[in-house]
């Protein structure tokens, strides 16, 4: 960005996410072109080019370090990279955006290690979550309608926390976190999921609810699901991406990810 | 901030019926505010019951700062913001409303200028710097008092917030801007009296200073307005703003995250707290009698968190007891055993620390474990 209009951003940080939504007439709903992300000296997103298309349930797999993380960072506008480009549907370029202006831009993202408000209730994390005006006048009036009301019942059913609705969230077990951060990215009614080692810490059964869940979920929402247990991946991904230093290494589905010798060589030590 | 529409009220009906402490708090200043005019002004002089003017001033200080830690409390008990320079708005709404006294003493100064302050005629001073201009009237005054702490407040903020300035080196900018603008006020030449500040007050409103009943009205004005803080900061941590607002306090990037302009949740409450901090200065001045830039001293800030720690932060109630019990326990070992009095602060704020980290109320009050 140029040093005036970053200065005009820093300025007038609360101007409007656009309201024109996004513009998936392409079919695809995210593109990172070139991306670079430099943390001293050490490219920990190297020349990355990434395409998500509308409706698609993705999987990114890699090593540690492999820069997983780091370009959620950059979609989400925690990072801003030293170069390259990175846009949501046709318009909205994501690098001029912060991060709250992103999430209502219409991207959710679910952290690795589970991040709820412990200590709200599970009821009004989903409140919270909801999508709609979130300046603070609105919200200082704001209450809660029928149809809202009956939004949230619904997402407490699907991630099964219905009978929790008034428990502390900070009470809840590790998977429960999980399940109401996924209802938290759902309140929010998001294009485009980012979900970060979703069934990490999660019991067999759990897990497979949350494939169920994700599985659900694709075509309606386009969902990036960062991932290292492979059987998980799996049984739910059509397409697997493989990171490696920062860069695709790979990309195709699982079979192909897996008997591809680079894969191999780097990911899975063979 | 009023309440007309029906959603609103209903909301502040809510907001004071799930808050048992509060409910408790309200009872009793109504109280305060019904018996002691009895028994300050109806009760004969001599009687056992009579409550003495000195006492009635003192309990309006109580009362003042209690107004302040309920503002401290709520950018810090709430919001996370540890602000250890709420001392600052506190002053600055007190030396507002010393202008106005000032102006309003006229011609009875000890030089008998119509105009100018006895410190701008020692000062040797010609005409009225023009930043004193209307504070000759009340509204203006009292208008001052609340802009200026808030245009100061909101830039301060949406500098540090802004920068996503957090945590300890927050406070520590708290602590320089107050330090600062003490430094400032201690200068003669910026026309707020130097290091002796304001006194010698005569009247308010035309009203005299030294009058029972008017240090009564004075004092009702304080319990009036403690109410309706009380109520208002109630009707903010209940709404959906207060509930993000506690949300950016236990995981910030998360409320980022799911599309809340944090920073401008935190200038505005930042705002707001400023605001009733100075309204509590502006109270406090002419009961007191006196304003000067030892008010803005950093160790006055850190006093209010004290204060706050020890009645229980995150609950408002409790940053009155604070309050209350600690200036009361001031107030007596100030004068039965002055030397010990920072000792017996310091030994207070680090065994609430270590046994009691919800506060004194945290004694009364059930934990919420699994239900909140």
């Amino acid at each position: 960005m140029k040093p005036m209009k970053k200065l005009a951003r820093w300025v007038f940080p609360d101007r409007r996410a656009r309201e024109t939504g996004v513009d998936i007439s392409h079919q695809t709903i995210l593109y990172l072109e070139g991306i670079t992300v430099s943390f001293d000296g050490f490219r920990a997103l190297n020349d990355l080019t990434l395409y998500i298309n509308a409706g698609e349930l993705r999987c990114i797999i890699g090593p540690n370090g492999a820069g997983k993380t780091t370009m959620m960072d950059v979609i989400t506008g925690k990072t801003r990279p030293d170069s390259g480009t990175a846009y949501f549907g046709q318009t909205i370029d994501l690098l001029e955006l912060s991060e709250p202006e992103i999430a209502q831009a219409g991207i959710g993202r679910k952290f690795q290690k589970p991040t709820v408000f412990e200590q709200h209730s599970v009821f009004e994390n989903l409140e919270l979550a909801m999508s709609g005006i979130k300046s603070v006048w609105p919200t200082l009036h704001a209450v809660i309608s029928k149809p809202q009301r009956e939004r949230i019942d619904e997402v407490l059913e699907t991630i099964n926390l219905q009978d929790k609705l008034n428990y502390r969230a900070g009470a809840l077990s590790h998977g429960q976190k999980q399940w109401l951060e996924i209802g938290m990215l759902l309140m929010q009614e998001p294009q485009l999921l980012l979900v970060d080692e979703p069934v990490a810490g999660m019991t067999p059964q759990e897990t497979e609810r949350t494939a169920e869940l994700l599985t659900s979920l694709a075509g309606k929402h386009s969902v990036v699901v960062v991932e290292h247990d492979m059987d998980f991946v799996r049984s739910i991904a059509k397409t697997v991406t493989v990171l490696h230093e920062g860069h695709v290494l790979a990309e195709g589905s699982i079979d192909e990810v897996q008997n591809n010798q680079k894969v191999k060589e780097v990911y899975l030590g063979e | 901030m009023s309440f007309n529409t029906l959603a609103e009220q209903s909301r502040l009906i809510q907001a004071i019926r799930d808050d048992r402490g509060g409910q408790v708090f309200l009872l009793i200043l109504l109280a305060v505010g019904i018996v002691v005019p009895i028994l300050n002004l109806a009760v004969a002089d001599g009687s056992v019951m009579h409550l003495s003017g000195y006492t009635v001033t003192l309990l309006g200080k109580y009362l003042c700062y209690a107004l302040l830690a309920v503002a401290v409390d709520l950018v810090w008990g709430y919001c996370g913001i540890l602000s250890l320079g709420h001392a600052a708005f506190f002053a600055l709404g007190g030396y507002a409303m010393g202008m106005y006294l000032m102006r309003q003493i006229g011609s009875r100064g000890v030089y008998g200028d119509p105009v100018l302050p006895d410190f701008m005629v020692f000062l040797n001073w010609k005409e009225l710097p023009w930043f004193w201009y209307g504070f000759n009237m009340f509204w203006f005054a009292m208008l001052m008092m609340l802009i200026v702490p808030a245009v100061l407040a909101w830039l301060f903020g949406w500098f540090a917030f802004r920068s996503r300035v957090t945590g300890v080196y927050l406070s520590i900018i708290t602590q320089a801007l107050t330090y600062a603008l003490m430094l400032a006020f201690f200068r003669n030449d910026m026309g707020f009296g130097g290091n002796n500040g304001f006194t010698d007050f005569k009247d308010l409103l035309g009203f005299d200073l030294h009058h029972a009943t008017t240090r009564m009205v004075l004092f009702l004005c304080t319990v009036f307005m403690l109410g309706l803080a009380y109520v208002t900061c109630r009707y903010i941590v209940a709404s959906r703003a207060g509930r993000v607002v506690q949300a950016v306090r236990d995981a910030e990037s998360r409320a980022r995250f799911i599309g809340y302009k944090v920073e401008s949740y935190k200038v505005w409450l930042f705002t707001f707290s400023a605001v009733l901090a100075s309204i509590a200065g502006a109270l406090y001045v002419p009961q007191v009698g006196i304003i000067n830039p030892s008010e803005f001293a950093p160790i006055n800030s850190i006093e209010v968190v004290i204060w706050v720690a020890i009645g229980g932060r995150g609950t408002l109630y409790g940053a009155i007891v604070g309050a209350v019990l600690v200036n009361y326990a001031k107030t007596y070992f100030t004068g039965a055993l002055p030397e010990f009095w920072l000792y017996a602060l310091g030994a207070l704020f680090i065994l609430t620390t270590l046994f009691l980290p919800r506060g004194v109320v945290g004694l009364v009050t059930k934990r919420k474990d699994n239900t909140a």
